[in-house]
């Protein structure tokens, strides 16, 4: 990459204090995101997909705190401001897009009033300035008639269209990152297809970065320039997204691609990675895969890999430590 | 009366909500009923042994298609038959009801949570005196454990103590306890991950050619459904659109719905591609539009469509395809060899390394 990052994550640890422990739901997650970058974080359930982007935008459910390592907005430490200057942060440089829209929008106010008063918190406006802007980002965000469906409330918005409000909500103060989690796992296929295009048009139009947490590979194909698997609080695998999908290193990417039923073909039986992802209490020690793996060796079971170089990706796999090669 | 083979067939099947405000409201703002024609005549038959799967979007009927087929709604028109004997004269017969079972999308919402995983296996076998005495009883739910991939031991817990794949194979061990010949099952693998979606299928798959089962399967993955359907039933606000074989579905679709649905799934083979997503969304089923319910999002629709409702009938060119469609079957569309909306290249996806 040639750019600075614009954002910068360096071995990100959440831990959530137990009456039984410590538990660790992030692990030495790292990863930067270009400007103008789309950012895919996929991975099963429980993997820590949207905890990390809820440790970015510092909206992590208490008691679960960031217990170590550096989050970079722009080259800034964002990781160890107070929670009052993170509320500026927030909307203003970072926007969030969560999955369901409907408990995203406040339904006591109109969807105009929602736009208004997040532009005006962050950028200097005027009343009839920032309405007219509101009518602006309705139109962009392709909503008809935006002029009279400013002053509708949100019940008043089928699912798509609500989609495309909060869409406008996290874009309307100009934020350099946004961190959008499942934003189309509400919607149906149709609907779904329209609001990847949208936010794949803003992200360009706007040179605006993203990380898009999502379990659907499909939707993390066709929008993402990079992807990261996740798995049991880690990033096992990172690289540009056709390597990933097409060509993945870790076995675990390439169960989970395997694992997609096919839509252009008709398979005897899928390919199934047996078992289920360890729970955060019973993570095994070395590589948090290894119960599951297909390769696994007497290394895996003891010492646990970091991110290594496996040719177009990186991969936290003893299989591309070069010490290892003959296993290969 | 169905043919033997047919396991079950729905004749005309509809099912009216009555969505209308209280009554003295509607008196006193002069409002007429509201109707939500969830299901406005729908007609299928599933032959012993073979999976019929509906598909569609949000709001177009198919789980309350699923809920009547085992009875659970009675159906507002039409019958639903299980091997030729009407679901409402049935209602009574235990033997009936033993032999169709559901399998339900939320397996956290569908199993009792303060009940062991035995005991709710072991329901259905009680409720139908299907074995005498314990001893019998206990080894028939390790049984059904072992064929669903769970340990005989995994009886003993509670369904907190599984993951979302596990209890989804505790729901089928409880649909099969009662031997059923025929399971409705109503999304079962969306709430699961992908991973292990893939191992529910699979199991699916397998007791299926094992117990001779038939299935009634209810998805809004195009994907899962193709692998796992001999026939495929798309559907629009409450109305069959296009009826076909599997693969003939996928090849050859022709109701133009059925084209934008498979154009907006978001497909592997897209990466970095563009494509033209289907303007507009689904119409409210309390109101739908007239003639042909999908003609304000048609590209093919002229003033024909608005007016007359299409029926289902062979398509012209492939009559394996029943498909509602007033273009298709004037040859307003680009016909069947037409290339499926999006040449996708390569097949599948990852296997390096």
């Amino acid at each position: 990459m040639t750019a600075a990052p614009l954002l910068e994550v360096r071995n990100l640890r959440v831990e959530f204090p137990t009456r039984r422990g410590t538990l660790v739901a992030l692990h030495d997650v790292s990863f930067s995101i270009a400007p103008g970058e789309i950012l895919g974080v996929v991975g099963e359930s429980g993997a820590g997909k949207s905890m990390t982007g809820a440790a970015i935008i510092r909206l992590l459910e208490p008691p679960g705190r960031i217990a170590g390592g550096q989050i970079l907005l722009e080259g800034r430490r964002i990781d160890n401001l107070s929670q009052d200057e993170m509320r500026r942060i927030r909307g203003r440089r970072i926007g969030a897009i969560f999955q369901d829209p409907l408990t995203t929008l406040n339904p006591l106010y109109t969807v105009g009033r929602q736009l208004t008063e997040t532009m005006q918190t962050h950028l200097d406006l005027s009343n009839s300035e920032a309405r007219k802007r509101a009518i602006d980002w309705l139109e962009m965000v392709g909503i008809p008639a935006a002029a009279q469906r400013i002053d509708s409330y949100p019940h008043e918005f089928s699912g798509g269209m609500r989609q495309r409000v909060v869409i406008a909500l996290a874009l309307c103060a100009e934020p350099r990152l946004v961190v959008a989690d499942e934003p189309t796992t509400a919607l149906d296929v149709s609907i779904q297809a329209q609001v990847i295009a949208l936010l794949k048009r803003l992200a360009r139009e706007k040179n605006t970065s993203m990380m898009l947490v999502t379990h659907d590979m499909g939707v993390i194909a066709e929008t993402a320039d990079r992807v990261a698997v996740m798995y049991a609080g880690r990033v096992v695998e990172i690289g540009p997204v056709r390597e990933v999908v097409k060509h993945p290193h870790h076995p675990y990417s390439i169960g989970l691609m395997n694992s997609i039923p096919p839509l252009d073909h008709r398979v005897e039986r899928l390919a199934q990675i047996d078992g289920a992802m360890p729970r955060l209490n019973a993570v095994p020690p070395g590589c948090p895969y290894n119960p599951r793996c297909p390769k696994v060796f007497d290394r895996c079971i003891v010492e646990r890999p970091d991110l290594l170089d496996a040719g177009s990706t990186s991969a936290a796999c003893w299989l591309y430590d070069r010490a290892e090669a003959p296993h290969v | 009366m169905s043919e033997p083979a047919t396991v079950f067939e729905a004749e005309d099947l509809a099912r009216y909500f009555d969505v209308s405000r209280p009554a003295l409201q509607r008196l006193l703002s002069r409002e007429p009923r509201r109707i939500l024609r969830a299901v406005d005549g729908i007609s299928f038959s599933i032959p012993k042994g073979t999976t019929l799967s509906l598909v569609g979007e949000s709001g177009c009927g198919k789980s309350t298609v699923a809920r009547m087929a085992v009875g659970l709604y009675p159906p507002t028109r039409g019958r639903a038959l299980f091997e030729g004997v009407d679901l409402d004269r049935a209602r009574a017969a235990a033997d009936q009801r033993r032999r169709m079972q559901m399998i339900f999308q939320d397996p956290y919402a569908s199993l009792n949570p303060r009940w062991r995983v035995r005991d709710i296996v072991a329901e259905p076998i009680r409720a139908f005196g299907l074995v005498q005495g314990g001893a019998a009883r206990r080894e028939r739910v390790a049984q059904l454990l072992t064929q669903v991939g769970l340990s005989p031991l995994d009886g003993t817990k509670y369904p907190h103590e599984f993951s979302g794949g596990q209890r989804q194979r505790i729901s089928i061990a409880r649909a099969l306890s009662s031997n059923p010949d025929f399971l409705v099952c109503d999304e079962p693998t969306s709430a699961l991950d992908v991973s292990v979606q893939a191992q529910i299928l699979n199991l699916m798959k397998g007791l299926q050619r094992d117990l001779g089962l038939t299935y009634l399967f209810i998805s809004h993955n195009l994907a899962v459904v193709r692998q796992i359907s001999d026939r495929i039933g798309v559907m629009y606000l409450g109305r069959i659109v296009e009826l076909a074989p599997a693969e003939t579905v996928f090849v050859s679709p022709r109701h133009p719905y059925t084209r934008a649905l498979m154009d907006a799934i978001p497909d592997l083979e897209m990466i970095g591609r563009r494509r033209i997503p289907v303007g507009g969304e689904v119409p409210s089923p309390i109101n739908p539009p007239s003639g042909c319910h999908f003609h304000p999002r048609c590209p093919l629709a002229n003033d024909r469509c608005r007016r007359e409702d299409p029926v289902l009938k062979p398509a012209r060119g492939t009559p394996q395809t029943m498909v509602a469609c007033h273009a298709v079957e004037e040859g307003r569309d680009t016909g069947p060899t037409a290339v499926p909306p999006l040449e996708r290249v390569g097949s599948s996806p990852a296997t390096s390394a």
